[in-house]
């Protein structure tokens, strides 16, 4: 485990790209995703891509596979929905355990083939941990301020059974991303020490939150550096930002954050803003260039894609990355 | 330190001094305690915003007070600040001394907080899971200079519970040492007293060491609580703020509970003033004080009251009048009143006139909140005297009698004993112009109605505390909607609430059925009721807020869950009888206590429910210098020393008490049978908590900490009743004199005498009679805080609610024939002073609530006590789950 922050240490990491993006291009039917297993299930399943970890296996690896082929350091496990509370939509929550469990231990076959064949460069496995569905510090009800769709418990508890899922199934270190609530946030950090504690195990933890849009702020209303001041009470691996943006447009809050920290600095933007069609269609090259600027001012120790991007961009940031070193900052150890 | 709201506050060297707001905090604002108690969360948040934009970089947030639902309050409010993006923009600080209220409060705030307070005053082990938590949540800390022998107050014992304190959070817990926050407790100067000289310098000296020796870590304090011995003079005070502050920053303060509008620019002071100020703050003189204080009567153009001022009394004889009911003043009224009387054409007009223009600035005083319920109470004495006087030449002139405003009916329903709050708002009533008709304690219910037909009252005002009050209550209104009564009804009394009301009275009755828990609001409420062109609105609008209050009450009634009671009993705390120490009493048997002195009983006084009973909230002894309640709470107290002394001196009080101790062992999981010499002489049945918990969690019944019968082996528990006699016959002779005042005053000294009683019987039984714990070494605050080995719980109380138990105690230590203290047909204890309960000697002995039960525990409880199940019902009724 102290591998990672090794290697931190000594180069920019690569992370993969979106896994959503190259799901879509196998056009799974609803009966793809259902297999054998659950041909009977009572509820829709076309669309719970966290499910084909158990039912299309051979497609999740061969994607993780596809991200360290072009040089990707970290993977992420296939579980961006992967609790109690986002599985709710498919009356699948009690298949939590089993979906992280699947997801990180396929994910770490992948990784630990890679490192066999080349054990100077040591492959990860991330195990992502989304925001779930819902948003402990707002209301989803206009004219009801005062209430709240879940609570901090709630949250805390449906973390923790996927935060143990994970680790028992293998993953070097936890992702907790795409962070629009705060608040669900230090759930889940709060889940996370809790088990580290419990096993008396220690595991790095990055944590991605989102700008949604150009106001700067996060779903929630929280600036850049206010968002890190609310997080920064856990020893973390890294600290950055994904999703909703551009990399020429996530820049500035990099900026906002990377001087305030001894954290890690993370990025993984989506490749530009969708177009009319929704569609990602920013080329590998387009956002190269954007994320060398990131590089040239030292703001980035973790690079990485979200939605739109593809092997071929990662291939690109992979190689842009090489060139350059990493951020200095000094690194808090997780033990601290 | 950096904090967040939507918005970063980063502390550094070079910051300023940060300003914590603290109008939203309940003790510091009557105002927004008004709102929150009204439920009014829109105008709450109207405070909190206003704040803000007045340049608080910091707001704390604090819902302490009896009748606030501390957390519910907590979470709601802070949902709803998270709603408005100009208030939480700037971080909150979570302010409770109750640790569910800070979590509940840290589950709700996506920033970083700062937790206001923990401190070592409950022993290292909760302190360091405190900080444990506070960190795991991602919170500064405010830690208090307090510790388990008590509150720092020198410049030694701040460095030594700070310095430790330090160590614990940064070497045992590895907090943050930038998210620790000191307040090394502001206390007042210059109040005559030679040990508060050192008070500000040893604070500011306090300051400067802490922040050179420990590392990164913040200072704070509530600053206006220096000058608290210059209260009515601003502009001393003023200046001792600007002093303090000018000289604590310098020496690291670094944050502050600061009113901007009493602070004074520092460089503004005047000269003359500014010195003799700075003496004071930094005792630079032996008569500092002195000097200050005489230089104060210019600051202010009058002297600052000490002693006896009678400057007043050359005042006209209006004025006279109204000061003399403003401040309580009874000395000079009959001498006022005469010569008001000599002038007026009839006796009459000096009511209606002189005197009810002295009541008005009374109202408006007390309705502003710049008056308490004690001094109100007060001029009520004043104005009775009055009235008392004027009565003989009013009646000599036949037929011209004062109307009054209304006729009130009240009284403590039937089988209940309790009066004080009931005659605090028949006072408060009475001294604005309303006519009551009292009709005591125990009243039954066909007396009540009578009595209202037969005087025309205009309303009714129902009084109760124990839980069979409750019900009373509910028959009462149902009785009378069907003798198509029309009066308005009001509620008060601890045991009832808004939710009961709006849920089980309202229901029942067309009229209006008011809650009215605060003497302060009785007047309006009433007002409101009974003036006839807007009542018949206010009705409506009372129905429509219950009935809106009642469905929003039952909606958010959330899904408890229970177990069966066989499966409660499976899951019953169990103790490890084969381990477990027990002491065989040293004096089996039941004693009676005659010959004990009330001097004795003193030092065992918890004050702060006497203060509480007069609707001053706060903590003793915090409340004699809380900003606001402050003055009048050390009046009051002060006076309540007077009236034990003579209690004392005459022997008008008589405690007694009856103790048994006996063999005894737990028998059919729930109960516990009493023996003597083997032989059983009683049972006491015991009820179990049927709510769903963790696993892991017991399920707790009383007869847990008893060991089984099946063990073979003989266990030990006991029963006690303590009684004040005499408190009634004291309270109606000052009745007689017409001073309310002090009859509701000895009516609440001899209910602490007779809680003060049970500790002391207590300790005695712990170390002396039973003799488990005869090394027990413990301080009175101690004995408050009930920190001792073994418990006495009390029938009607959380743990057993079952008022019907008391009966088997009675009966078991014959309480009537040997002590003389009775139960009513509700089972109150008479004399109303007094408490009766359980002794419970195993270590592993604890309270707890029992919460909700359901029926089949009922059914169960009504077999095993061989009574009818709707006797059983009837008695456990507000302990069901259901309904």
């Amino acid at each position: 485990m102290s591998n990672i922050k090794q290697a931190l240490q000594d180069r920019i990491l690569v992370l993969d790209g979106a896994m959503g993006t190259m799901l879509q291009a196998y056009k799974f039917t609803e009966k793809d995703f259902r297999g054998e297993r659950f041909k009977d299930y009572p509820t829709p399943l076309q669309g719970n891509n966290d499910l084909l970890s158990i039912t299309q296996p051979e497609a999740i690896k061969t994607i993780h596979g596809k991200y360290f082929e072009v040089g990707a350091d970290i993977v992420e496990t296939n579980t961006f929905s992967g609790t109690t509370i986002a599985m709710a939509d498919y009356q699948m929550e009690d298949l939590v355990y089993e979906l992280n469990y699947q997801s990180a231990k396929i994910a770490k076959e992948v990784a630990d083939e890679f490192t066999a064949k080349e054990p100077h460069k040591p492959r990860f496995v991330a195990g992502s941990i989304g925001p779930t569905n819902r948003t402990a510090s707002m209301s989803p009800d206009v004219n009801d301020p005062g209430y709240r769709a879940v609570t901090f418990d709630e949250l805390r508890m449906a973390y923790k059974q996927q935060v143990e899922a994970l680790v028992d199934g293998g993953v070097d270190l936890l992702l907790v991303e795409t962070v629009f609530d705060t608040l669900n946030a230090k759930a889940a950090l709060f889940a996370i020490e809790e088990v580290k504690d419990e096993r008396s195990i220690d595991i790095p933890i990055m944590l991605s939150g989102t700008i949604t849009d150009a106001s700067g702020r996060t779903l929630s209303g929280q600036t850049a550096e206010a968002f890190l001041i609310s997080v920064s009470h856990i020893p973390l691996l890294s600290v950055g930002f994904n999703c909703a943006l551009g990399a020429n447009l996530l820049q500035p809050h990099l900026e906002a954050i990377a001087n305030k920290t001894d954290f890690a600095i993370s990025a993984h933007p989506n490749a530009g803003l969708p177009n009319a069609f929704g569609e990602y269609d920013e080329t590998p090259d387009e956002m190269g260039e954007q994320i060398e600027e990131y590089l040239k001012k030292d703001l980035i120790n973790i690079i990485g894609g979200c939605c739109g991007t593809s092997p071929e961009h990662i291939r690109v940031i992979a190689n842009i990355a090489a060139k350059y070193k990493p951020r200095r900052a000094e690194l808090v150890s997780a033990s601290h | 330190m950096k904090l967040s709201g939507l918005e970063p506050l980063v502390l550094n060297e070079n910051s300023n001094f940060i300003n914590v707001g603290e109008r939203t905090n309940v003790a510091g604002s009557r105002k927004f305690l008004r709102l929150i108690k009204e439920e009014k969360f829109d105008e709450a948040l109207d405070i909190a915003r206003h704040q803000v934009d007045g340049g608080a970089q910091i707001i704390d947030i604090n819902f302490d007070d009896g009748l606030i639902d501390g957390k519910e309050a907590m979470i709601r409010f802070l949902n709803l600040i998270a709603a408005e993006p100009d208030i939480c923009r700037v971080p909150i600080m979570i302010d409770s001394s109750k640790w569910e209220i800070i979590e509940a409060g840290l589950q709700v705030v996506q920033g970083k907080c700062v937790v206001n307070s923990i401190s070592l005053k409950e022993g290292e082990d909760k302190f360091i899971w405190e900080a444990k938590q506070i960190k795991r949540y991602g919170a500064a800390v405010i830690v208090m200079a307090f510790d388990e022998t008590g509150q720092a107050d020198n410049y030694e014992r701040r460095i030594e519970i700070a310095t430790r304190s330090y160590d614990v959070l940064v070497n045992k817990v590895g907090f943050p040492s930038e998210d620790i926050i000191f307040d090394l407790n502001i206390f007042p100067v210059a109040t005559g007293m030679e040990e508060h000289r050192k008070n500000a310098i040893d604070f500011i000296e306090a300051t400067r060491w802490v922040r050179q020796n420990l590392e990164n870590v913040s200072v704070s304090g509530g600053v206006s609580n220096v000058s608290f011995s210059f209260r009515g003079n601003d502009g001393v005070r003023e200046a001792m703020h600007s002093v303090f502050l000018y000289h604590a920053i310098q020496a690291g303060m670094n944050m502050g509970i600061v009113n901007p509008a009493l602070l004074e620019i520092y460089d503004d002071i005047p000269k003359d003033l500014l010195e003799r100020v700075e003496d004071v703050i930094l005792d630079r003189r032996d008569d500092a004080t002195e000097r200050l204080l005489d230089f104060a009567e210019t600051v202010k153009g009058s002297k600052v009251e000490k002693g006896l001022d009678l400057t007043w009394r050359e005042n006209p004889l209006q004025d006279r009048i109204t000061h003399a009911l403003v401040k309580g003043i009874d000395a000079f009224i009959i001498k006022d009143i005469e010569q008001a009387r000599e002038k007026a054409d009839k006796p009459i007009e000096v009511i209606e006139g002189h005197l009810m223009i002295g009541m008005n600035v009374v109202g408006d005083l007390f309705g502003a909140g710049k008056m308490f319920l004690p001094q109100v109470v007060k001029s009520a004495r004043v104005m009775k005297k009055a009235v008392g006087y004027l009565n003989p030449f009013i009646e000599a002139e036949k037929g011209d009698k004062q109307e009054p405003v209304g006729k009130i009916l009240m009284a403590t329903v039937k089988g209940d004993v309790h009066d004080i709050g009931k005659n605090i708002v028949s006072v408060v009533l009475a001294c604005n112009n309303y006519e009551i008709i009292d009709l005591g304690v125990m009243v039954s219910p066909e007396k009540i109605i009578e009595t209202a037909i037969k005087e025309r009252v205009d309303a009714i005002g129902l009084s109760g505390l124990i839980t069979p009050s409750l019900d009373e209550m509910v028959y009462l209104a149902k009785e009378m909607q069907r003798q198509n009564f029309d009066l308005p009804l009001l509620i008060g009394g601890a045991t009832t609430s808004k939710a009961h009301t709006a849920v089980k009275i309202d229901t029942q009755y067309k009229n209006a059925v008011v809650h009215v828990n605060d003497a302060s609001r009785a007047v309006t409420v009433v007002g409101d009721l009974l003036n006839k062109k807007t009542s018949h609105e206010y009705v409506a609008k009372m129905k429509t807020d219950y009935d809106e209050f009642r469905t929003k009450f039952l909606k958010r009634g959330k899904e408890k869950l229970y177990i069966s009671i066989n499966e409660a009993r499976d899951r019953k705390y169990k103790i490890d009888w084969e381990t477990s120490e027990i002491v065989k009493p040293k004096e089996l048997g039941v004693q009676i206590l005659k010959q004990l002195s009330l001097k004795e009983l003193v030092p065992f006084i918890d004050w702060s429910p006497f203060f509480r009973s007069w609707d001053l909230h706060g903590k003793f002894p915090d409340i004699l210098t809380d900003k606001v309640v402050g003055d009048q709470a050390t009046t009051m107290y002060e006076e309540a020393q007077e009236m034990i002394q003579e209690i004392i001196a005459k022997q008008l009080l008589k405690p007694k008490a009856i103790f048994g101790l006996f063999e005894a062992n737990s028998i059919n999981e729930d109960d516990i049978s009493i023996q003597k010499k083997g032989k059983e002489v009683a049972v006491f049945r015991t009820l179990r908590q049927q709510l769903k918990k963790r696993e892991g969690i017991p399920n707790h019944a009383l007869s847990d900490f008893i060991m089984p019968k099946e063990t073979g082996k003989k266990d030990y528990m006991g029963a006690f009743c303590v009684g004040i006699f005499g408190a009634q016959e004291l309270a109606d002779s000052y009745r007689d004199k017409e001073d309310d005042y002090n009859a509701i005053m000895a009516q609440a000294i001899a209910d602490r005498f007779a809680e003060a009683f049970a500790e002391y019987l207590h300790k005695q039984v712990r170390t002396k009679h039973w003799g488990y714990a005869s090394n027990e070494d413990l301080s009175n605050q101690d004995l408050i805080k009930e920190s001792y080995k073994g418990i006495r719980p009390a029938p009607g109380y959380p743990a057993c609610p079952d008022h019907l138990e008391k009966e088997t105690i009675w009966e078991l230590l014959e309480v009537e024939k040997l002590i003389g203290v009775k139960l009513t047909e509700s089972l109150a204890m008479w004399p109303a002073a007094a408490v009766s309960g359980y002794y419970f000697g195993n270590p592993e002995a604890k309270y707890f609530g029992l919460g909700k039960i359901t029926d089949d525990q009922v059914t169960d409880y009504a077999i095993r006590k061989g009574i009818a199940k709707e006797k059983a019902r009837k008695w456990l009724h507000p302990t069901l789950a259901e309904e």
